[in-house]
């Protein structure tokens, strides 16, 4: 046996040490910080010191990294489809069905390429979709919007554009109160760790969880050791949530779990009583906010005859009138800071019908309790720990190799520190506001070759006004897609109405699909070719802890310690896998475009160190030090300035964040936010415009709000809910990250809590309460049946009292997709439960998705298994 | 000497099966002769968690009691398997020893606490090993201790003296202690496991709040067995009663008729609205 060598990488769940042995991962544990590497910050507050761990965390799906390296179901040849001749027969209504064979890259690479000079032409570039999954591997150069990118500006396409589908409400609704448009409609966290833990009273976590792994994104458990602080500081936490979740399970002192998509009542009856109670700070409403009486009218019924009392609240969302007083008493006499989401924005409940209205009626309140005060904020509890962010190096999201600065946050500085006096940055037309896009959750309609319209193109925050231009696939002058190219993990277990995607691949009109992928599973099994994919453990790349950056600025804020990483190459790519990035270069070369696309030859390791000058690392650390210890923790100003998020709003002054933007041509004097008013708006100026201009009426999203608007599919959608009278929240799952780790016979399908065993075959785990279990005949363990009009999913009941009676629950995101007969047509018994989800939009002027807007209903399955 | 202990806190696991995992990282695929071969892909819990919830919408608590090999000083393990097959060293971690328990698996039936498992492939009995290998190596850390966020697991290497100091100090139990086999894996918060709790909401009827305040006494048999105080939104949990008691709860404002009732904790048990009438 050869020596055990300790390595560096990094994942979506944290960084590693990995121990390898004659070619093999040995193990995977949390980086220890040693005493050469830089001491952290302390935070002063009530008489006590706090220093965090000198240990980094992992997320679950990062601790069973090695069984996903390992995986049985790993993809190690490239495949084709039996009954896929491409020159022949192509038998796309076989998809999912037919097996496959292995061929050889050449043959792979003929096949792929002779289709790709096809289409181009045939009917040009536009005719290649391609999209990625949302999230699987970590590393700034291997990446999706780095060699992914790359590659596909230089050959051209369609780009499956994604919704903001973590934001949504905050982005089609708080955007416009507030602006906040370079976040997709979220609030800044700068420092609001160390200001709740000297000022604050009392948190409320509403529809927040960040004690998962996508409530505080990518950062694993970083945030847990500072809710132990504030608990011991002897703060109240209060949970309002569908489900008893995680956090509140270690923390909560009460929790309220309302009637799924009628938060904004609770949220009202909560004004309400302030607003007849005295118990708000007028003074801030009065300099900080526009609108306020008008909407003061509405609360009050004095504009349309209906009081939004607690008692009225109760009827809606099922929480007794004097709790809803009882909360909104100590939060009108605490200083509170409202955790909205697990990041400080996010939240399940953006996700559903008039999201927009939540996120609102969230903006609403922190607004009336003198948001940006001392102590009173909405901070999710994750971000805002204290952090040198001068320190420069890039996110994910800021483009890497591709220097794409019309799809990635590549603009604000990278491009021209990694590019600067070369010609290697790349773009397209083609995937531009005047070129050919189409939503991801509209893909199965553009592979069906019809017509989709919708507002908004992917993470559009340059604006608030971007969200509102129109698009239209086909655009205008632009074929319909004859080639689909699907990059990266699984999302079929992400989307909404999935048959539709099923029902694509096998009745669409897409001539060649492609599958670029590490593992056979969800998608993959859709594919004519499969091009098999490695690890970020099977390749070189660098990263810093939990820095996605794009429209998180600062995201690793959420660290207790800011890491970069050399993620380092611990074994050769497994079978004939191959990184992406040498998957793209020896397409770029089969296609003549191989110099352009390596910049003369780079591989992957070249374009590390290229990387690494780019950044402010190579100001304090050499290329060397940096290769021996593969990793570098940016040391804590000593005198560091905290600058409390939205203090200078509450304050009148010019921002002193070292948040990146709004744009100043937003704003006045850099002193306001990026709303026409400068303030907070409850008539919204940019949706009082749009109607007024465009003749645009959204009653969804009205310029008076926050409102409340029943869900249109809930409890008062009374013919549906009497056929289907269990309201289904799926939110981000717990273990796995997305699909990452799910599946792929990973060592997360034998969490208990994650996938239960059942005469062989894993099933994904739904929750249901006591009562409705007694009612159906289902006892824990047994195996249901979930369904509605769009189709029915296998599962596995866990009867208890985390949800109330007529709420079910059950995470997205399962990785796989496996019909018991018809794909498409025949119940999934993967998880797969979007399936059931419906595929409008949250209002008619978004393009937005509300998977938690969901009306089942569930039986005991006796049927095959 | 310097024993091996691991103390597990039930008040602050919150189930994120870091630890299970890291067992399956260690073990699965690798050798660690002499001290343990390959775990197999799947099916063993080597760190079993256990889930419980307490109570019903909308007090409700879930606790989890993550399980490995007990390692106990009177181990029935040793005591019924084959000699020299399972041995004890002298730090106090129970060992089984993968060349001599080869095609033995009765070693499995032997733990009452159900944490060996029978490893078909290589034909032999597994457990935690209690990391040993590392141990050996100079590691202060188990794999689960070492990755677990909440600081829930911790492992203590600590003379028999002070680990019995701390046993006291900071209210350490077993695990099915009847058992008596004297684990040197400890709970700490265990009530939350074995024991139950009585709460509810009130209310005043007259004006419709939640009855701040209110008092609350459990007795057993006439002799006080918990007090507590409704909050602010007029929930109150009176914890760490006995599984199976008979109690009689009384609830009084001042101002209102006191209320009464008498239940028996199969579980915990959320009685739910209680609503007091003006005196």
């Amino acid at each position: 046996m050869g020596k055990i060598e300790r390595l560096t990488n990094c994942t979506t769940g944290g960084p590693v040490f990995v121990d390898v042995q004659d070619g093999k991962i040995v193990r995977m544990t949390p980086i220890d910080l040693d005493e050469n590497d830089a001491q952290g910050w302390t935070i002063e507050a009530r008489g006590r010191s706090f220093k965090p761990p000198r240990r980094t965390t992992l997320s679950p799906h990062a601790v069973a990294q090695k069984s996903m390296v390992y995986s049985p179901k790993r993809v190690l040849t490239p495949l084709k489809r039996v009954d896929f001749d491409p020159k022949g027969e192509r038998n796309v209504q076989n998809r999912g069905v037919s097996g496959y064979v292995p061929i050889s890259w050449d043959e792979a690479l003929d096949i792929v390429c002779d289709e790709i000079v096809r289409l181009k032409r045939e009917y040009g570039p536009g005719a290649i979709l391609t999209t990625p999954g949302s999230h699987h591997l970590w590393g700034n150069v291997g990446y999706r919007h780095s060699t992914y990118f790359r590659f596909m500006n230089l050959i051209g396409y369609t780009y499956g554009e994604h919704n903001p589908d973590s934001w949504e409400g905050w982005h089609w609704g708080a955007t416009h109160m507030w602006g906040n448009s370079h976040r997709l409609g979220i609030p800044e966290q700068y420092d609001l760790l160390e200001d709740a833990m000297k000022n604050s009273e009392m948190i409320v976590f509403w529809s927040s969880d960040p004690e998962t792994s996508g409530g505080g994104i990518y950062s694993a458990f970083e945030s847990t050791p500072r809710r132990f602080w504030m608990k011991e500081l002897g703060m109240k936490m209060v949970f309002v949530d569908p489900m008893f979740n995680h956090t509140a399970g270690l923390f909560a002192d009460k929790w309220f779990a309302p009637r799924l998509g009628t938060d904004v009542a609770f949220g009202l009856g909560i004004a309400y009583t302030w607003l007849t109670e005295d118990l708000y700070d007028k003074d801030y409403i009065a300099k900080r906010t526009t609108g306020f009486d008008e909407w003061k009218d509405y609360v009050l019924g004095k504009s349309d005859g209906q009081p939004k009392t607690p008692q009225w609240a109760e009827v809606e969302c099922g929480i007794p009138a004097r709790e809803i007083r009882a909360l909104a008493r100590e939060w009108g006499a605490k200083k509170t800071m409202l955790a909205a989401g697990g990041l400080g924005g996010w939240g399940g409940a953006c996700r559903s019908a008039t999201g927009n209205e939540w996120a609102r009626v969230m903006v609403a309140l922190a607004a009336m309790q003198g948001y940006g005060k001392p102590g009173s904020n909405i901070w999710g509890t994750s971000q805002g720990a204290p952090s040198d962010e001068s320190f420069f190096f890039p996110g994910y999201a800021e483009g890497g190799i591709s220097g794409d600065v019309d799809n990635s946050a590549a603009g604000y500085e990278f491009v021209y520190r990694m590019f600067a006096n070369t010609r290697g940055a790349t773009r397209t037309a083609h995937h531009s506001t005047e070129g050919q896009t189409v939503p991801r959750i509209r893909i199965p309609e553009a592979m069906m070759h019809e017509k989709v319209e919708w507002r908004g193109k992917g993470f559009c925050g340059s604006s608030i006004q971007s969200q509102l231009q129109k698009y239209q696939y086909p655009a205008a002058g632009y074929p319909h897609v004859q080639m689909y190219w699907k990059y990266g993990t699984s999302f079929i277990g992400t989307m909404t109405e999935t048959n539709r995607y099923v029902k694509a691949y096998r009745e669409g009109k897409v001539g060649m699909v492609v599958n670029q992928c590490i593992w056979f599973e969800g998608e993959a099994r859709f594919a004519d070719i499969i091009l098999p994919a490695c690890t970020n453990f099977e390749r070189w790349d660098i990263s810093e802890f939990a820095n996605c950056s794009g429209y998180i600025p600062h995201n690793f804020t959420q660290t207790n310690h800011r890491m970069m990483v050399l993620q380092k190459k611990c074994i050769e790519p497994l079978g004939e896998s191959k990184s992406d990035y040498d998957i793209f270069r020896m397409f770029a070369e089969r296609l003549g475009i191989g110099e352009i696309f390596t910049m003369g030859g780079k591989d992957e390791l070249q374009w590390v160190k290229e990387y690494f000058k780019a950044t402010d690392l190579a100001k304090n650390i050499t290329w060397e030090e940096f290769e021996k210890k593969g990793y570098y923790v940016v040391p804590f100003p000593k005198d560091h300035k905290s600058t409390p998020a939205m203090r200078w709003f509450a304050e009148g002054r010019v921002k002193d964040t070292p948040d990146w933007g709004p744009h100043p041509a937003d704003t006045v004097a850099l002193s306001t936010l990026q709303t026409a008013s400068g303030k907070i708006e409850f008539v919204s100026s940019s949706l009082t415009r749009f109607e007024q201009v465009s003749g645009v009426v959204d009653p969804e999203r009205p310029p008076l709000g926050p409102q409340y608007i029943p869900s249109w599919e809930g409890h008062r959608t009374t013919e549906l809910y009497s056929k289907y009278p269990l309201q289904m929240v799926s939110p981000h799952p717990r273990y796995s990250f997305h699909t990452m780790g799910d599946s792929k016979e990973s060592w997360l399908n034998e969490v208990k809590d994650h996938r239960v065993l059942v005469n062989g075959h894993r099933y994904w785990l739904m929750r249901l309460n006591t009562k409705d279990a007694a009612a159906r005949g289902i006892e824990n363990g047994d195996l249901i049946r979930a369904f509605n009009d769009r189709g029915a999913v296998i599962l596995c009941a866990q009867v208890g009292e985390r949800v109330p009676a007529g709420t079910v629950h059950s995470y997205e995101s399962c990785a796989d997709y496996l019909p018991l007969g018809e794909p498409g047509y025949s119940p999934d018994t993967s998880g797969c439960i979007n399936i059931l989800a419906p595929k409008r939009f949250i209002t008619p002027t978004s393009t937005a998705m509300a998977n938690n807007s969901c009306l089942i209903q569930v039986e005991k399955w006796e049927g095959a298994v | 000497m310097r024993k091996w202990n691991l103390i597990i806190d039930c008040a602050r696991c919150h189930d994120c099966n870091d630890c299970f995992l890291a067992d399956k990282d260690e073990f699965v695929g690798n050798d660690f002769p002499p001290y343990s071969v390959a775990q197999p892909w799947s099916g063993h819990r080597w760190m079993n968690i256990h889930r419980k919830e307490r109570g019903q919408v909308p007090i409700v608590q879930v606790v989890y009691l993550p399980q490995p090999c007990m390692h106990c000083e009177e181990a029935p393990c040793i005591k019924k398997s084959p000699a020299g097959t399972v041995y004890k060293r002298e730090d106090g971690i129970n060992m089984i020893d993968p060349v001599k328990a080869k095609g033995h698996p009765e070693i499995v039936e032997t733990c009452p606490y159900g944490a060996i498992y029978w490893n078909e492939e290589a034909q032999v009995a597994q457990k935690c090993t209690g990391c040993a290998h590392l141990i050996d190596e100079g590691w202060t850390e188990t794999r689960c201790s070492q990755v677990c966020p909440t600081g829930a697991i911790k492992l203590v290497l600590a003379d028999d003296a002070e680990m019995a100091k701390m046993t006291a100090a900071e209210g350490l139990e077993a695990y099915q202690a009847g058992l008596g086999t004297k684990p040197r894996v400890l709970y700490k918060n265990f009530y939350r496991w074995d024991k139950v709790f009585v709460s509810a909401s009130v209310a005043y009827k007259d004006t419709d709040e939640c009855a701040e305040g209110a008092k609350v006494t459990v007795q057993s048999g006439g002799a006080k067995a918990g007090e507590g105080v409704a909050n602010n939104y007029g929930e109150f949990v009176v914890d760490k009663l006995g599984l199976g008691g008979r109690y009689d709860v009384t609830v009084e404002a001042p101002g209102y008729q006191a209320y009464s009732t008498a239940v028996t904790l199969d579980k915990s048990l959320n009685l739910g609205l209680i609503v007091l009438e003006k005196a």
